[in-house]
């Protein structure tokens, strides 16, 4: 397809690592902050590309790993009532709460269904007047326009039979969050490229500052994460901490306005709970007041569902680059994309169903030693 | 989930008051909301998400990224780090 061979390319692939190579004198640790980053770089085996000095920190930004538990558990009381039509983005289904997951509501009798987008919730709404239809709207800065969208135009068709079950969550938080834990060794920021998209990288300024750290905004193909880390070891090289764009066909400085201004429409920030993390301050975003009656919430009164975390899963750890998944004890015995443990054995951008996947149960290091 | 695919757009058309588009993903068709992008037109090229157009692809810039990828490290090679035989070859 257009726009990804291309930068697929192997010799200039090869090119862009000698790149890195010749640069780096000493050990970084770099954070691609999107789990779409994390699995293009197990995928094609950019971390075995890299020079031994080179870490790459495996970020939080799965929106399906850290939807938090009592989120799920709200999700699946909401699909077991019978009224209810619960729609989704697959990657939800099979996420374990407390007790089970949607898969289970499912077999159960729930009605439970796969959206690809989810304007498609709001048709189906309108088919279905005698039935709630909820749509369980997770997702960073780049699903919030469509979920966005949605309810604006259920406000302007009037469905009100639709509702958002919302637990959005933003990236400059998490890189704020991350960079002040005492455990922190990032040294530098992939932003993830397609948040913004939407967002522009305006917003990454005050934490090159505050952190003096590197961000360079970078896209999902081998060729742009092999020149994203370039830059990146280039400003950590010379001691530079700036934001650089190195995912220029696709992100401008200012993002994409309209979608910023029906996300100030729509949504307002709040502090949200982040699984395996906690909660980080003015982390997500939350229907406005004018938007009140479509949030499934307050209409199912879910409000008052609190969940414990399985003890055994070490999610949050991986998640906040403080462990790889190989070093979980469960990870690949106990905790499998069949029965995971964790929301990150089963998302397609989860760290530990992306090392289970193509096989990363040893370090990268023994890896290239055998 | 932050999974964005690129497409060509083949048609715009309103539908209920929103802009719609059919765009072609290397021989997929699929309807795509363009209400985000008010300014992409039949032949440019969008990278949708979740049934969301959310960015035009600059094509300038992207054929420009290519050819600085291209150039790279060539200056190290004219400058004799590869051996004779390499280069004569």
């Amino acid at each position: 397809m257009k726009y990804l061979e291309e930068f697929r390319n192997g010799p200039i692939a090869q090119k862009l690592a000698a790149e890195i190579r010749r640069a780096v004198t000493r050990p970084w640790g770099i954070m691609e902050v999107c789990g779409g980053q994390t699995h293009s770089i197990i995928r094609n085996g950019i971390d075995q590309l890299l020079p031994p000095e080179i870490e790459m920190i495996h970020g939080p930004g799965c929106p399906v790993c850290v939807t938090p538990l009592e989120m799920i558990d709200k999700a699946l009381a909401i699909a077991s009532r019978p009224e209810v039509i619960f729609c989704s983005f697959g990657d939800m289904l099979r996420v374990p709460g407390s007790e089970k997951d949607l898969f289970h509501v499912r077999g159960e009798g729930g009605d439970v269904r796969v959206v690809y987008s989810p304007l498609d919730a709001v048709v189906l709404a309108q088919k279905n007047p005698d039935r709630e239809v909820v749509f369980f709207g997770i997702g960073f800065e780049t699903t919030a326009p469509a979920n966005a969208m949605a309810v604006k135009v259920a406000a302007q068709q009037k469905v009100r039979n639709f509702s958002l079950l919302v637990s959005h969550v933003l990236v400059p938080p998490a890189i704020a969050a991350v960079m002040s834990s005492p455990k922190c060794r990032v040294n530098a920021f992939l932003a993830a490229g397609h948040v913004c998209s939407v967002m522009g990288y305006w917003q990454y300024p005050p934490l090159v500052e505050k952190f003096h750290v590197p961000i360079v905004v970078t896209g999902f193909e081998p060729l742009d994460l092999l020149d994203g880390i370039r830059r990146a070891v280039l400003q950590l090289e010379a001691g530079k901490a700036e934001v650089e764009n190195a995912y220029e066909r696709v992100v401008s400085e200012e993002g994409n306005r309209p979608a910023q201004a029906l996300l100030a429409d729509v949504f307002e920030e709040g502090d949200r709970a982040w699984r395996g993390i906690g909660v980080i301050p003015r982390s997500g975003w939350r229907l406005s007041s004018k938007y009140a009656e479509f949030d499934a919430e307050k209409k199912f009164s879910v409000g008052d569902i609190h969940s414990v975390e399985s003890p055994r899963c070490r999610s949050g750890e991986v998640l906040q680059g403080l462990i790889k998944p190989h070093q979980c004890e469960a990870f690949g015995k106990d905790c499998t994309p069949r029965k995971p443990l964790g929301a990150t054995m089963v998302s397609s951008e989860g760290a530990c169903a992306a090392y289970y996947n193509y096989g990363r149960f040893v370090p990268v290091d023994a890896l290239v030693q055998t | 989930m932050c999974l964005a695919v690129p497409g060509r757009v083949e048609e715009v058309f309103d539908k209920n008051g929103i802009r719609m588009g059919r765009l072609d993903f290397g021989g997929i068709k699929k309807e795509v909301c363009l209400q985000f992008l008010p300014e992409l037109e039949v032949g440019g090229y969008a990278l949708v998400h979740v049934g969301f157009a959310i960015s035009q692809i600059d094509e300038e810039s992207a054929h420009k990224t290519l050819e600085t990828f291209r150039t790279l490290g060539l200056l190290e090679e004219e400058l004799g780090e590869s051996s004779p035989e390499q280069k004569r070859a």
